[in-house]
């Protein structure tokens, strides 16, 4: 399985010089299966350079998983050029809205409504299957399992998990810590303790074995108290999910708009330093547009 | 509504918003338990669903169940709303307890509560969608001196609790949830634990005149709830949950 990075940034595109090195593009992942599948999780704008690398492999079927709706992850979905090229064959996954009820066919549609976009979406000219999907629904492609599980976000948002030829891959879409709403004095501060425990239970359950965790980190641990219920996960939470997990390698990903790529460069020194002694910590890898992992 | 308008509104002061209001809750529960989400487990609360859905996801359904109207506080019927949400709420109240006083383990204490606050739901069926004979219902509960649920047999020929179980069912509340609704007017279940309960705080809630929902007749409360608090009769009972009433003007007040 090979997986490789086209999009690293969170909340918007950050082009400019600051962020050269790392990229500016919005969440998009490829990964190719070994028996040549390709499935792409998010279509933020990074799916438009991968698109245009794709056309070199017309006709092509893929597999597109979406975490969740938010701009960042669909904004480079319109201009997924083999949308507009006849033979392609286009399967997209996303959980249901549960509050508009609308699947994710609808919602992605949406996006491409005349007031937003000049191709509408039934002009598009690829066969295009749309696929809700529920929480621990595995789609099988090919030998390849791709499972949703639900992530904290301030949208419903699927982490998926990939198999493919004995090698796991986990992504987390948007992703933040639970953490407890009431305070120690109050009566349901217990009982929502043991929710909480039960549920990073449980994700931790569905992550292991996993060689590898892309993680949705977002903020310092200093950044994120101004930031809590954002939806966004810290560097240090996402290496305490994977010691938990046990999982052996870490990719920090959503990167903040505003983060340099020197920036970038001093906090990875600065967690290595201060983790890496840590039994179990696994290692740190800072995503960036371009970045490779062969599995 | 205001509370869903404020991007800073802490998450606890939704939850507990959502949970005094039954009909928020199960709407709420309603689609959480839906097979949209397809969760691998029933959730019976709002704190439940907001670690599992995420407090934003909770506090839009809770605003769009709102903006579609929740209850309305006039009806054809002439059922008081006001006085039913304060009786279900204190039925909630008294029913979760009653079950920490038992030590029944926190993580199904919220069960305890739910069941309580739902309990009633079928007569917001009736109200709503056949108000004209659930006019004559409640006219006949009055001038008889009937239990509500006997008055609703004799005119529509079932009772609340059997429409507020169904209606449980179908939106896929967890099965003893259901059965509690259902079984809200059987003295001693002698199965779930849960019932004598709902059972015991209904009795309860009525007696100390907290809210109305249709009658004031207050029945024996079941054995096992005696025995469990070595209880002799309503008002040992009663003296015996000392805190309930603080709890409950609590709530009230926060309305």
């Amino acid at each position: 399985m090979k997986i490789q990075f086209w999009g690293v940034r969170g909340s918007i595109p950050s082009p400019g010089a600051k962020t050269v090195r790392y990229g500016g593009n919005t969440t998009c992942i490829e990964v190719k299966t070994d028996s040549g599948q390709t499935i792409i999780l998010d279509a933020g704008t990074g799916i438009y350079p991968l698109s245009q690398q794709l056309l070199s492999v017309m006709p092509l079927t893929c597999h597109i998983f979406i975490t969740h709706t938010h701009w960042d992850h669909i904004q480079g979905l319109p201009f997924f050029l083999p949308l507009f090229i006849s033979g392609n064959d286009i399967r997209i996954y996303g959980a249901f809205d549960p509050l508009l009820q609308k699947d994710i066919g609808d919602v992605l549609r949406d996006q491409m409504a005349y007031s937003y976009f000049p191709v509408r979406e039934t002009e598009l000219a690829a066969d295009i299957q749309y696929t809700s999907l529920r929480e621990r629904q595995t789609t099988e492609i090919g030998s390849t399992l791709v499972t949703g599980i639900i992530t904290n976000h301030t949208a419903l948002n699927f982490g998926y998990l990939i198999e493919s030829n004995g090698k796991k891959v986990f992504f987390t879409g948007d992703n933040e810590e639970l953490f407890n709403i009431y305070s120690p004095e109050d009566d349901s501060y217990e009982e929502y303790n043991q929710i909480i425990q039960h549920k990073n239970d449980f994700l931790h359950d569905f992550i292991r074995g996993a060689n590898v965790i892309i993680a949705d980190s977002a903020y310092t641990s200093e950044e994120y108290l101004a930031k809590k219920g954002w939806g966004h996960g810290t560097y240090e939470y996402c290496i305490e999910m994977a010691k938990k997990a046990e999982v052996p390698s870490l990719y920090f990903t959503h990167h903040e708009p505003l983060r340099s790529d020197d920036e970038l460069d001093r906090i990875k020194k600065q967690l290595e330093a201060r983790f890496s002694s840590s039994p179990g910590t696994p290692l740190l890898y800072m995503a960036y547009e371009g970045l490779e992992i062969n599995l | 509504m205001d509370l869903t308008s404020d991007i800073n509104c802490p998450p606890r002061e939704v939850v507990d918003v959502i949970q005094r209001d039954p009909v928020l809750m199960m709407n709420l529960l309603k689609l959480v338990n839906s097979s949209y989400f397809g969760l691998s487990q029933s959730v019976t609360s709002v704190n439940h669903a907001v670690v599992y859905i995420g407090i934003n996801t909770v506090k839009n359904i809770a605003l769009l169940t709102a903006a579609l109207g929740v209850l309305p506080r006039k009806n054809k019927a002439g059922f008081n709303i006001d006085d039913f949400l304060l009786h279900s709420l204190s039925t909630a109240a008294i029913s979760k307890t009653l079950a920490k006083k038992v030590a029944v383990p926190e993580r199904e204490l919220s069960d305890f509560f739910l069941c309580g606050l739902l309990h009633d739901f079928g007569k917001i069926v009736f109200t709503n969608f056949l108000p004209g004979e659930y006019q004559k219902t409640l006219l006949v509960a009055k001038e008889q001196g009937l239990p509500l649920y006997e008055a609703e047999m004799q005119v529509l020929e079932t009772d609340h609790a059997q429409v507020g179980s169904l209606l449980a069912e179908k939106w896929r509340l967890p099965s003893p949830v259901v059965e509690c609704i259902k079984n809200h007017h059987c003295r001693d279940s002698r199965q779930q634990l849960m019932t004598d309960a709902v059972f015991a705080a209904n009795q309860i809630s009525k007696k100390t005149g907290t809210g109305y929902s249709g009658d004031n007749i207050v029945q024996e409360l079941p054995d096992k709830i005696y025995d469990l608090l070595g209880a002799e009769d309503i008002e040992n009972v009663i003296l015996s949950l000392g805190d309930v009433t603080a709890t409950l003007d609590k709530s009230f007040l926060r309305q």
